[in-house]
Order: C-alpha cells, then sequence, then structure tokens
C-alpha cells in the first residue's frame, strides 16, 4: 500500500463491499425514518399522510415507555454484571487441570448452543413452572409454597435466562485469555512474593481487561434486542413488568398493526443503543488499544 | 548471604527421572553457571531451587536452613527469566517496585530503591514507559531491576540472554558479570551456551542427563576434563576425539586434542586434506580429513595461507593430549 497508484486501486477494490454493506444499512434506517413520521396502519389502511412527531410523543407519553427503556438496561446491566463476574470464576475453575476436561469445557459450553425460545421454554416449563417445575418441587419438599418465578418476579427471571445463555461465551472468552497468560509472568509473581489474590489482582486482572471489554461490547449490542426470551416467557408481563424497547415496538408492530408507531419506537431504539455504545466507548474504548 | 547445598535432590516427572539425584555446594558470593546441552535438566534444578518446582527427594538449603518445603516467595531468591516475564501493563517503575509492595514495603524507601536500581542499569529515563516500549537488551535490565530491588539472597539466572541479538548478548554478559562484581551475591546462571559459562562464571557445573560431570572453575574444566563429554562440550572449536589404534598407542580407549595444541608440520605425525578454512583473521580454523584419524578441527595461526585441498601434517603438542580410559573418564 506503498504506492499512489495502489492506494487507488485498493480503494477500488474495497468499494463495491463497502456500497454494498453501506446501501444494506441506510435503506431500512431511510425507511423506518420514513415510516416514523407517516401515519401507516396496516388495520386502517385507507387512512394515510404526514403524522409528524405524534408517534413520538406517544412513545415519550406512554406510561409503559420509561418503564420500558428502565428495563431494556436493566436487562442489559443484570446480564452483564451476571455473565462478567461469574464468566470469569467459571473460566478460572475450567482453566484448572481437571480429569476429563475436555468434555467438561464441552458442557460448559453447551447453553450457548440452545436456541433462545427453546432455552426460555426449558426454563419454564420445567424449572420455574409453578406445578411441574424442578423448583416449586423442591420447594414443596422443603414445605415452602412454590415461587411463582414469572409472575412475582419477572424481570428477574428473565435475567437469569438470558444470563444462563450468555454466561458460557463469557466463560469461553475468558478462559481464551487466561490461557493466553504467560506462566512465566506468574511464576515471576509468585517469586516477587505475590500471593493467590494478588497475582489475580496485579497480574490476572489487568491481562483480562481487554477480553472482558470485548465481552460487554458484543454482549450490550446482542442484549438490547433481547425479545425471544420474553415472548416465550412473561409476553411482557405481568402488566407491562417485564416490557422492554423490543416488546413494545413487538407489540405496536405486529399486535396493533401500527407500522408508523413501531417504526418510531425502532428509531427510538436506535437512539438508545448509540447512546449506550457512545457511553461504553467512552468508558472502555481505551482498553481496546494494543 | 547466599550459600546453597543441594543434597541428593531428585525430580521425576511421571515416570520419567529428570534428575537422578544431586549433590552441590554453591558458597556466598559465588558465580556459578550451570552448562550442558539442552533437556539436561540444567533449567529444572533451577526452577528446584527457586522453589517453583517440587522435589521428588532430597533436601535443599539456603544458608543452612531447609528450604525444600518453602514456597518461593519465601525463600528470598529472585529470578531473571528467559522472557523476562515483565508485567505488561505496568510502567517500568511499577515492575521494578511490585516485588517490594508485595512485601508491604513503605512506599518512600520503595521508590528510593528502586530510583538506586534505576541508576545501576541505565533506566533511569525509561521509568514511566511500558516494557512493550522497550528494546530487548532494556527489557532484560528492567527485569534484572526488579531481581535486585529485592536485595536476595542468591540471583538465578534462566538463560536470560538467548533472545538478544550477539553483540548486545556480549555487552550484557559483560553487565551481569559487573553486577556481580559489585553486588558480591551469589548468582546461579543457566545457559546452553559454553562461551557464556566459560567467561562468567567463578564455578561451572556441567551437567549431562540430569548427572553432574564435574564441578570446577573455567579452566580447571578446560585443562582437567574429567571425560569424553565434559572435554568434549567445553572449548570452542571443540576438542578432536581420536578412537583407535593411534589412541591405544598411548594406552588409552580415547585420546582428546584441543584444536589449539595440533601444529602445522611439513612432514611426519597425521597427513591429512584440508577440507574447511576460514580465516578470521586472528585465527585460521581448519577441518583437516586425516588418513587415519578421522577429521580434525585445528586452530592455526591467522598467517597460516591453507586452501581446501591442501594436503597438512598434523602434530599434537608434547604433554597436551587427554587420555581418556574405555570408561570414558580421564586417565592419570
Amino acid at each position: 500500500m506503498a504506492t499512489q497508484s495502489s492506494r487507488i486501486a485498493a480503494r477500488l477494490m474495497v468499494a463495491p463491499s463497502v456500497i454494498l454493506l453501506f446501501v444494506w444499512m441506510i435503506v431500512p434506517l431511510a425507511l423506518t425514518l420514513w415510516y416514523s413520521f407517516r401515519i401507516y396502519r396496516l388495520l386502517s389502511p385507507e387512512r394515510s399522510g404526514w403524522a409528524g412527531f405524534q408517534h413520538y410523543a406517544w412513545f415519550l407519553n406512554s406510561p409503559d415507555f420509561w418503564l420500558a427503556i428502565s428495563n431494556t438496561l436493566l436487562l442489559v446491566g443484570g446480564v452483564l454484571a451476571i455473565t462478567v463476574i461469574l464468566g470469569i470464576l467459571v473460566a478460572l475453575l475450567i482453566d484448572q487441570p481437571v480429569w476429563g476436561q475436555g468434555p467438561l469445557r464441552i458442557l460448559v459450553i453447551s447453553p450457548f448452543f440452545v436456541m433462545p425460545p427453546v432455552a426460555a421454554s426449558i426454563w419454564e416449563n420445567l424449572f420455574m413452572h409453578p406445578q411441574n417445575g424442578m423448583f416449586a418441587s423442591f420447594a414443596q419438599g422443603l414445605g415452602f409454597q412454590p415461587i411463582l418465578f414469572l409472575e412475582s418476579y419477572p424481570m428477574s427471571s428473565v435475567i437469569f435466562i438470558v444470563s444462563w445463555e450468555w454466561l458460557p461465551f463469557a466463560a469461553l472468552i475468558f478462559l481464551t485469555a487466561l490461557q493466553s497468560l504467560s506462566s512465566e509472568q506468574m511464576e515471576a509473581a509468585e517469586m516477587d512474593g505475590a500471593g493467590a489474590m494478588s497475582r489475580f489482582r496485579y497480574i490476572v486482572m489487568p491481562h483480562m481487561t481487554r477480553s472482558i471489554t470485548v465481552v460487554i461490547l458484543i454482549q450490550t449490542i446482542f442484549l438490547l434486542g433481547i425479545f425471544g426470551e420474553i415472548y416465550t416467557t412473561t409476553q411482557g408481563g405481568p402488566g407491562s413488568a417485564s416490557t422492554t424497547l423490543p416488546y413494545m415496538i413487538f407489540k405496536q408492530a405486529v399486535i396493533a398493526k401500527d407500522i408508523g408507531r413501531a417504526a418510531a419506537g425502532g428509531i427510538i431504539a436506535v437512539i438508545l443503543a448509540n447512546i449506550v455504545a457512545f457511553f461504553l466507548m467512552r468508558s472502555m474504548g481505551k482498553n481496546l488499544d494494543a | 548471604m547466599g550459600k546453597i547445598t543441594l543434597h541428593d535432590v531428585r525430580k521425576n516427572f511421571g515416570a520419567t527421572e529428570v534428575i537422578p539425584g544431586i549433590d552441590l555446594t554453591i558458597e556466598n558470593g559465588e558465580f556459578v553457571v550451570f552448562v550442558g546441552p539442552s533437556g539436561c535438566g540444567k533449567s529444572t534444578l533451577l526452577r528446584l531451587i527457586a522453589g517453583l518446582e517440587d522435589t521428588s527427594g532430597g533436601v535443599i538449603s539456603i544458608d543452612g536452613v531447609d528450604a525444600t518445603a518453602l514456597p518461593p516467595a519465601k525463600r528470598g531468591l529472585a529470578m531473571v527469566f528467559q522472557s523476562y516475564a515483565l508485567y505488561p501493563h505496568m510502567t517500568v517503575r511499577k515492575n521494578i517496585m511490585f516485588p517490594l509492595k508485595m512485601a508491604g514495603m513503605e512506599i518512600g524507601e520503595a521508590t528510593r530503591r528502586a530510583d538506586a536500581a534505576a541508576r545501576v542499569l541505565n533506566l533511569t529515563n525509561y521509568m514511566e514507559r511500558k516494557p512493550g516500549q522497550l528494546s530487548g537488551g532494556q527489557r532484560q535490565r528492567v527485569a534484572i531491576g526488579r531481581a535486585i530491588v529485592r536485595e536476595p539472597a542468591a540471583f538465578l539466572f534462566d538463560e536470560p540472554l538467548s533472545n538478544l541479538d550477539a553483540a548486545l548478548r556480549v555487552n550484557m554478559r559483560q553487565e551481569i558479570t559487573e553486577l556481580h562484581q559489585s553486588l558480591k551475591t551469589t548468582m546461579i546462571y543457566v545457559t546452553h551456551d559454553q562461551v557464556e559459562a566459560m567467561t562468567m562464571a567463578d564455578k561451572i557445573v556441567v551437567l549431562n542427563a540430569g548427572r553432574i560431570e564435574q564441578v570446577g572453575s573455567p579452566l580447571e574444566l578446560y585443562n582437567q576434563p574429567k571425560n569424553t563429554f565434559v572435554a568434549g562440550f567445553i572449548g570452542s572449536p571443540k576438542m578432536n576425539l581420536i578412537t583407535g589404534p593411534e589412541a591405544e598407542k598411548l594406552g588409552a580407549a580415547t585420546i582428546g586434542v584441543r584444536p589449539e595444541h595440533l601444529d602445522v608440520v611439513s612432514e611426519g605425525g597425521w597427513s591429512g586434506i584440508v577440507g574447511l578454512s576460514e580465516h578470521l583473521g586472528s585465527d585460521t580454523f581448519l577441518k583437516v580429513t586425516t588418513d587415519i584419524v578421522g577429521t580434525l578441527n585445528v586452530r592455526a595461526g591467522g598467517e597460516v595461507r591453507l586452501r581446501h585441498g591442501d594436503r597438512v601434517n598434523l602434530i599434537p603438542q608434547a604433554g597436551k593430549v587427554h587420555r581418556f580410559g574405555a570408561d570414558g573418564k580421564a586417565m592419570a
């Protein structure tokens, strides 16, 4: 890439993919933006025309909106906290030389291969179900009333299920980070008089910051859009207790069949994602520099 | 103080016996080099002394205290690793101060010691840099700095120069030797390079397959090798080891002649044809294929004008022939 002509050639070569990706991104965004200012209801197609900011106003004035925003952030934050902390502990555990290490690691990773609605159904029906669930039978065996997980603690239950799905991903990334830590560094720290806790704090944790950052960034992208687990289990309820922004948009698009309103919600979701991304990159972006 | 005594120290990895039993005394203030071919157990022995590996048997004592079961941090030893093992996320200053911080030393005293170490090692201008921004030689010095601030009973070096280029290696070799002169602390140095061993050591320990072949000063090993292994390992170019009728004439199974102890003469002796000839100016290294004793390394003067294909006659200097018995041991 040294000469002028090779630089121009390189730009020409990558141009088709860049243009394709740009169109791929900009067309749906532009359409969504367009619909968000239009009256577009599938149940009354005869009504059309400009809506102005009324869809946005509807969202901002909706009593569920701020709850949905806070639920979305709670879901992202809760799952991140659980998966990062437990992920580090699990990674430390399965990094130890034990008998059957290979199968053990596959077992630890396997929840990640279960599709989200399937995972949610398994948890709902086999574990959290008040009559048939394993937790209920434990509770009854100990003489307690079964806990109505999805009714009494809907958000916590959803966070728990999503964390179960994402824990293997975090643990896997952290495990590879642990394995790339040079053993001589650990031995040097040992010779320098650092105990196990000091080695973890001063050697292991700084070594892991980059992979922790990667896990947080990747998971945030996926967690902001979590939908299947809520749809399968609580359907956003009871009431609106477990409604998140994506679920609220789904209700407007598929249940109310109001495309204009749903599009406005989509744009709000894009803005929210950008705000989250901005703060994440500001606080952690420097960890990604080499 | 730093007197280290090994008594019948053994190490097995599973069923493999790496060190079958070693007795060795390292006196306070000595510069001891463990040398041997790769896989001879020299690094394992160093790690046993450091406490990074558990012994399978025997006793290691440091300054008269049984240290066999002590964890590495409690032995009062500092180690410099082959890869330097610097902490990449800490600045040079923090790297050097890390052992002091772990020892709970008060920050002022720790800073003072780190600065002193930096002055000795010419690192003063690099204290706020990260290891990634340093050259190989500077990283090496940081690793040494991290070792000296602790004022350990002994330093352990595990092939510390093998990642440096040739010129820097010679430099660092001298710096480490000078450091030993000024600190007068016991140093144990592992290398596979017999030149490093010869130039740095007060005492060389030649290891082969986990056994000590010979212990002695560099010149002792050079002049009186106890067996054919030491004879062949110490010295560059290698000593010529000759077996067969020529050795039997002197009543030995093997005779050894160093390259510099072969004289090029006009007639008599062993006749042969020059193969390779390397003219270094000060010396000329010849590889001569002789008619009766195989290929010999010869170190001749710089003014020798022999070329590939020339016929020469070689005679070993009187009294410079080493004789070894059938068991490989030197004969009186």
